[in-house]
């Protein structure tokens, strides 16, 4: 597709040159991703990420429509329908554990995907519409997951809804009626979990639309790569079949062996014991946290703990949770550097590292209960949170300076074999993750 | 410009995150966070060795059995077992027969709605019904114990914790906590969220239950035995599924070298 030497798609018996001539379905897939979609011959594992969270989002569609086939969403009777699931339909605990469990690695994979893009710069020039439409995907996940928890009906499901509504209830003046509007009522009940269910069945079908153009926008300039540097010519790169087919065969296998172990023997580690609860809306749980997965957000809102020039702590909180997320949608123009990888970037390197760990502090100071101690430190690494991208990174995408590139993909991977030229040694530099 | 406006708005955030640390820093300076008798005097469970723990676990048929019985003289009068029925109680190992008659005998019967007279009534259980609902007057609400063993953190030991720990309260609470005096009508129990549970202590003395089996029947006994029970209750597909696991774990693993085989004969030829 993007490059001259792409390999074309030649129908070779009778039937399948009919087929191309009528439907060219197969050339299609040839050139996304068959022998026609030349890749960088250098990526690492990290690359195998992306075709992990496809997979992820295919293994959700199919348990879920299962699951949907057994599940009724009425307040008085849905816990009991997924502990109808779990005992009674044949396989059923298979489905509802690889359904939830799935969702988290989902959001691991997901999580990895988008922090590779962080290190290597895949977000910036011409890769952009990527990395938006990425950050759309991971929004959509975000809604789709929390409507997703809700469904069983345990005590999480419900005080999770009536906290994430409420929200909205934050806006000024309007705020009230808007959360009203959107649950069906004053508090999650039938109404709220009839079109949650709905919504939930319907938006990972958006997401698989998303992934579309997003994959469709890699096309254009092809996948980025460890060094950040262009593909310069044939010699820099590899037909995605058989060598990236082969290879993320093999990180599917590592991939399901880790979600297996998780699915057939923890498969309610990461889940909370109250959800095994059912709802119930006059017994507050001691401790309202939301999934793993959203629990750097909801440090950030809970870090907003005192009202500012007359702007009220809680609105202040969830402007603060929502700009955590949006704000990513700006990163390519925020990043000014032209070096993309962050083995070239001595500056930039240690940031990452520094907002990776803050990103961990903040998810456990979000799934801890909200002592002082915790709000102290969730609201040190909020501020480095928000520092980092919208202080930190403009500023010393000016102020530094990169370390030699190489001149090519091949030199660099010749060079890295050699091992002899120092400048080239930074592709093996020490802040690469381990591979 | 649009760095500019970012670096604006990232001043802001920042500098609202300073304001409320400093109102955060000041508030532990002048009013530090005192312990709360909870937080002194709670307990972590107690481990215990059941047989479903573990990556082979799986369950004791003849503990799941004693159990059974446990809940049914004791826990029966208070507690419910809703999404159980009877006829899962075969894979403990009882026969069609003596199913049937365990749940014909059992005490609280099914209810039946007459559309003739639209009268309720009562007629004995069959091995397809659920265990029915059990009404209790008493202090405080029992709660469903079909899948308490799922619904605590660390279920199968906490069950058994709470059961084993009830306890005069300590004096060295009293004396730093004097207004955390047991209400009257709860127990003291250092496992229970806030130390005072509504439960009265079920099992008070060895030999409450005549096990079947001849096992010695013990306070601990009844209580490791109810647990596994319970478990096993909240999770009856656990052997299964531990079966299952293994057998697919063991797929991958080959399936994974192969993969590995394939990946590095494809790309041999190929620096990387
Ligand atoms: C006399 C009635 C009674 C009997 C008999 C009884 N319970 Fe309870 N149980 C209660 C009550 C009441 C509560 C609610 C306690 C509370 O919320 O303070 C309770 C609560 C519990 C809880 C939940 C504690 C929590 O964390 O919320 C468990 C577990 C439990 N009982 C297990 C058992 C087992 C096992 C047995 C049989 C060995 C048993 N109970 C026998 C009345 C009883
Ligand atoms: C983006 C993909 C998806 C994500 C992230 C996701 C996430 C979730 C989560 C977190 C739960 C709660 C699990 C639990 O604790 O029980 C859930 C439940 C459920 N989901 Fe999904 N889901 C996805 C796709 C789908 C699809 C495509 C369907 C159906 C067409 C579906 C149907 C259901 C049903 C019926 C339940 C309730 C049963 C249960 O709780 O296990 N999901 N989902």
């Amino acid at each position: 597709m993007s490059f001259p030497w792409a390999k074309h798609y030649e129908p070779k018996s009778g039937f399948t040159k009919w087929i191309d001539e009528r439907l060219p379905l197969p050339r299609l897939v040839y050139g996304a991703v068959g022998a026609g979609y030349p890749v960088p011959r250098n990526l690492n594992y990290f690359w195998n990420f992306g075709v992990l969270a496809g997979a992820a989002l295919a293994i959700q569609i199919v348990t879920g429509i299962v699951l949907a086939m057994h599940y009724a969403a009425n307040g008085g009777v849905a816990f009991d329908s997924v502990e109808h699931i779990m005992r009674d339909v044949n396989g059923g605990w298979f489905l509802r554990y690889a359904h939830a469990n799935g969702a988290s690695m989902f959001f691991v994979v997901v999580y990895i995907h988008i922090f590779r893009g962080l290190f290597y710069g895949s977000y910036k020039a011409p890769r952009e519409m990527i990395w938006l439409l990425g950050v759309t995907i991971f929004l959509l996940m975000m809604a789709t997951a929390f409507m997703g928890y809700v469904l069983p009906w345990g005590q999480m499901s419900f005080w999770g809804a009536q906290v994430i509504t409420g929200f909205f209830s934050a806006i000024p003046v309007v705020g009230d009626t808007i959360r009203i509007w959107l649950l069906g009522g004053y508090a999650p009940d039938d109404a709220a979990l009839n079109r949650f269910f709905s919504l939930h069945y319907l938006l990972p079908f958006v997401i698989a639309g998303v992934i579309i153009l997003h994959i469709w926008a890699l096309h254009i300039p092809g996948s980025n790569n460890p060094t950040g540097v262009d593909v310069k010519g044939e010699q820099d790169t590899v037909p995605f079949h058989p060598y990236y087919t082969a290879k993320d065969g093999f990180g599917l296998g590592v991939f399901l062996f880790i979600f297996a172990a998780l699915l057939f023997f923890a498969p309610n580690s990461l889940g909370h014991p109250d959800n095994y609860i059912p709802a119930n809306a006059l017994q507050t749980p001691a401790h309202i946290v939301p999934e793993w997965y959203f629990w750097p957000f909801y440090a950030i809102l809970r870090a907003f703990t005192v009202d500012f020039i007359g702007i009220p702590a809680k609105l202040l909180g969830v402007l603060a949770m929502f700009g955590s997320i949006l704000l990513l949608f700006f990163l390519p123009w925020l990043d000014s550097s032209p070096v993309r990888s962050a083995n070239y970037r001595p500056l930039y390197r240690i940031f990452f590292w520094v907002l990776v760990a803050d990103v961990l502090v903040l998810g456990w100071c979000g799934g801890s209960p909200a002592t002082p101690l915790y709000v102290i430190i969730s609201q040190i690494s909020a501020a480095y949170y928000f520092a980092h991208f919208l202080i930190i990174i403009p500023i010393i995408s000016r102020a530094e300076r990169p370390t030699p590139l190489p001149n090519s993909i091949t030199e660099a991977v010749l060079a890295k074999k050699g091992g002899t030229s120092p400048a080239h040694t930074a592709l093996s530099g020490s802040a690469v993750p381990a591979e | 410009m649009v760095r500019a406006i970012a670096i604006l708005i990232g001043a802001g955030f920042v500098a609202v995150l300073s304001w409320a640390l400093f109102w955060s820093i000041q508030g532990v300076i002048t009013d530090p966070p005192a312990p709360t008798a909870v937080d002194e005097f709670h307990l972590h469970p107690k481990e215990v060795e059941l047989a479903s723990n573990g990556f082979f676990g799986t369950y004791d048929q003849r503990q799941l059995q004693r159990g059974l019985q446990v809940y049914k003289e004791v826990c029966s009068n208070c507690h419910s077992l809703k999404h159980v029925a009877f006829r899962d109680l075969t894979q403990l190992g009882y026969s069609a027969a003596q199913l049937k008659k365990f749940a014909a005998d059992w005490s609280v019967k099914a209810k039946q709605f007459d559309p003739k007279s639209g009268d309720t009534t009562e007629r004995p259980n069959t091995p397809s019904d659920y265990f029915p609902t059990v009404y209790y007057p008493g202090t405080g609400n029992p709660p469903d114990l079909s899948l308490i063993t799922k619904a605590r953190h660390e279920g199968p030991a906490y069950v058994y914790s709470l059961l084993t720990g009830y306890r005069d309260q300590p004096a060295a609470l009293l004396k730093k906590f004097p207004d955390a005096k047991v209400p009257d009508g709860l127990y003291y129990n250092p496992y229970f969220a806030n130390l005072n549970i509504a439960m009265p202590p079920p099992l008070t003395q060895d030999g409450q239950v005549t096990y079947l089996d001849g096992t010695k029947s013990t306070v601990q006994q009844n209580a490791k035995d109810v647990a596994a029970f319970l478990t096993w209750a909240a999770e009856p597909n656990l052997p299964t599924r531990h079966a299952y696991g293994l057998a697919v774990l063991g797929f991958l693993l080959f399936f994974c070298i192969l993969a590995y085989g394939a990946y590095q004969n494809i790309w041999r030829d190929i620096k990387h």
